[in-house]
């Protein structure tokens, strides 16, 4: 019976398993839309027929890489959380759902249009590392995804896919969506961590890991929404299947996104791998009547410019790395020709800025400085001498100099933008004082 | 109807109290659930007093020093009164490649408010906000908790002329 419902399940859209469940006319799915296509059978797989090192080993050998933004091998992180009799007795597993990197809009759509789909992966993922509790870390903004997922919570226990003895088995687990209230800081893994004790998000030292001491000094794994969401399809398909989904060297498929002046600006589930050129010129319809493709953020806010000479790259995370980029989030921001890239780039700073933490110097003041001679130059009052400033900047505040990530991710737009747009930036230093044309 | 509660009322009702302690069980310490009890607060009151404040420090079992540096922490946490509707205006890259600069200043016009400000009639407060994660349809505004898309002038005029009334 179940290899019948399983074949059935194949057959629809089995190259998309992540939006498998979004249907045109249906504002979401329900707990049995979701069963009707093979919901929470993979959670079953998983739990009646491995243990969770088996579990573990199933997510290595899919080759999952995580879609928060670096890319790391979900299987390889899942493996340092201590395991056995000797562990702690209290774990947890927490869902990056904080969403609020500029030119991001993917986790929104799964958490909305298919809510069960994260809640099975969150306990096939909580199962793995034997937690006691889950946590939906989500951004306050996310109003109806904080409606659906609650629901669906409600719903999860009642059929005890959640609660004492998950399926009959000597697993429990207890989930809770907790809604925050803004900060783009709090995505930050740790940062995140402290945001859920109550606790303002300013980021903690590594090591130690949060896998091995993480919320309230337990292990803890945290994950983003569309890396969980990949789980319960690895289980009900299976790996081969998986690995068949890539069109490069990594696995599945992820969810893609363009935003900025093409035609069809939207997201779309597609094969890891896909070249870039691909996705701009037929899913998002090419750049809209008089406009020019001038250059992109493959990822999101916190990733280095591309060129338009760089559009037959893959999609694959080593790929874009090769050309001097990251994959990031996945969701393109398109800059045209009419868009002054420099006053691009003082939007991306003035966010970043805005939204550092203040904990470490060479950010805290660093962005603001940023900020304060990409106006001056705009407002015809740079010299020469900026341009070798910023660049420094970018140095400042690189890998290895700040507390965390944040701030080496605001350098990666303004660093490539200064190596492939030198002339908008030095076209300011030409006119002393230029008015606001536009 | 927020603001007679809040000056009939200075201490916390029973609904209040019991969803503070509601979201406080999620946690194995009570101060897990600071900023989710800030917001029970806000929901019932649209800010967060001193009064209120030291209320919920006292059900977390935090210090009012330490849930005011949770609570100054947190944008979406207000610590002085707002409008009945706070106006999240989104101006981050794509909104503002789209016209998110444009989208605030009519709004500035129309309300004669600036960000941080609220209107005389107590109605709106206007902020900026980032990404609100909807970059296809962009410029975006969330009023209240409704999110609006790909907003122009005219569908502006029917948003705050709905509410203005
Ligand atoms: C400033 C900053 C903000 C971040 N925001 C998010 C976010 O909103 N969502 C997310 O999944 N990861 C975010 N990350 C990455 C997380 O730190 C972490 O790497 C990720 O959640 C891990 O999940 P994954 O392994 O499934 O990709 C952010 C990182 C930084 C430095
Ligand atoms: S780099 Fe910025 S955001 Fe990160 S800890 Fe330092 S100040 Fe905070
Ligand atoms: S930039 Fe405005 S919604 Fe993303």
């Amino acid at each position: 019976m179940f290899g019948k419902f399983l074949k059935k399940s194949k057959n629809r859209n089995p190259d998309k398993p992540l939006t498998r469940n979004i249907v045109d006319g249906r504002a979401y799915a329900t707990l049995s839309d979701y069963q009707s296509t093979g919901g929470y059978e993979g959670l079953r797989t998983a739990i009646t027929t491995m243990d969770s090192l088996g579990v573990q080993q199933v997510v290595k050998d899919s080759e999952l890489r995580g879609r928060g933004g670096a890319g790391f091998p979900t299987g390889l992180k899942w493996s340092f959380v201590p395991m056995g009799e000797k562990a702690p007795e209290t774990k947890y597993f927490v869902v990056n759902a904080d969403e609020m990197e500029p030119g991001t809009f993917k986790d929104r759509v799964l958490m909305e249009k298919d809510p069960h789909q994260l809640i099975e992966g969150m306990v096939i993922g909580s199962y793995a590392i034997r937690a006691t509790a889950a946590y939906i870390f989500l951004r306050g903004e996310y109003h109806l995804s904080a409606e659906r997922l609650s629901q669906a919570i409600a719903e999860a226990y009642q059929q005890g896919f959640l609660g004492k003895n998950i399926l009959g088995s000597d697993f429990s687990l207890d989930l809770y969506l907790h809604s925050s209230a803004g900060r783009y800081i709090c995505g930050e893994e740790t940062a995140l961590l402290n945001a859920l004790e109550g606790k303002r998000a300013i980021p903690r030292a590594k090591p130690p890991f949060p896998q091995i001491s993480g919320l309230w000094g337990k292990p803890t794994i945290v994950n983003n929404v569309e890396t969980v969401c990949n789980l319960p399809h690895i289980f009900f398909y299976g790996v081969e299947w998986y690995a068949g989904l890539g069109r490069g060297k990594d696995q599945g498929t992820k969810l893609f996104g363009a935003s900025g002046r093409v035609k069809n600006p939207n997201v779309w589930e597609l094969p890891m791998g896909t070249p870039i050129r691909e996705i701009l010129e037929e899913h998002a319809g090419g750049m809209q009547d008089g406009y020019q493709l001038k250059g992109f953020l493959p990822g999101g806010a916190s990733t280095d410019f591309m060129l338009p000479e760089h559009l037959d790259v893959l999609m694959d995370f080593d790929a874009i790395a090769e050309h001097g980029s990251r994959m990031g989030t996945g969701t393109m921001i398109i800059l045209d020709d009419k868009t002054c890239p420099v006053k691009m780039v003082l939007n991306l700073e003035q966010f970043f800025s805005r939204e550092s933490c203040g904990w470490c110097t060479p950010c805290r003041d660093g962005l603001p400085w940023v900020v304060t001679i990409l106006e001056d130059l705009i407002a015809g009052k740079g010299q020469a001498s900026d341009l070798e400033l910023l660049e420094h900047q970018t140095k400042m505040m690189g890998p290895g100099n700040t507390f965390c990530a944040l701030a080496p991710g605001a350098m990666e737009p303004l660093q490539s933008a200064l190596k492939y747009f030198r002339g908008d930036f030095e076209k300011y230093l030409e006119r002393p004082v230029v008015k606001e044309a536009e | 109807m927020r603001d007679q509660d809040m000056r009939v009322d200075s201490q916390l009702s029973e609904a209040e109290i019991a969803e503070v302690l509601e979201e406080a069980s999620h946690y194995p310490e009570k101060s897990g659930a600071s900023i989710e009890g800030l917001k029970v607060v806000q929901k019932y009151r649209g800010w967060v007093s001193n009064e209120s404040l030291k209320q919920v420090a006292d059900l977390l079992d935090m210090s009012v020093e330490e849930l005011d540096g949770v609570a100054t922490f947190y944008n979406l946490i207000y610590r002085q009164p707002v409008g009945r509707k706070v106006i999240l205006c989104c101006d981050s890259v794509s909104c503002w490649m789209l016209g998110s600069d444009n989208i605030k200043q009519k709004i500035s016009d129309r309300l004669g408010i600036e960000y941080g400000g609220t209107t005389s009639d107590g109605e709106y407060t206007l902020l900026p906000i980032v990404c609100l994660g909807a970059c296809d349809h962009a410029p975006v505004l969330m009023v209240g908790d409704e999110l609006h898309h790909n907003v122009d002038e005219a569908q502006l005029d029917q948003i705050l002329n709905t509410r203005a009334s």
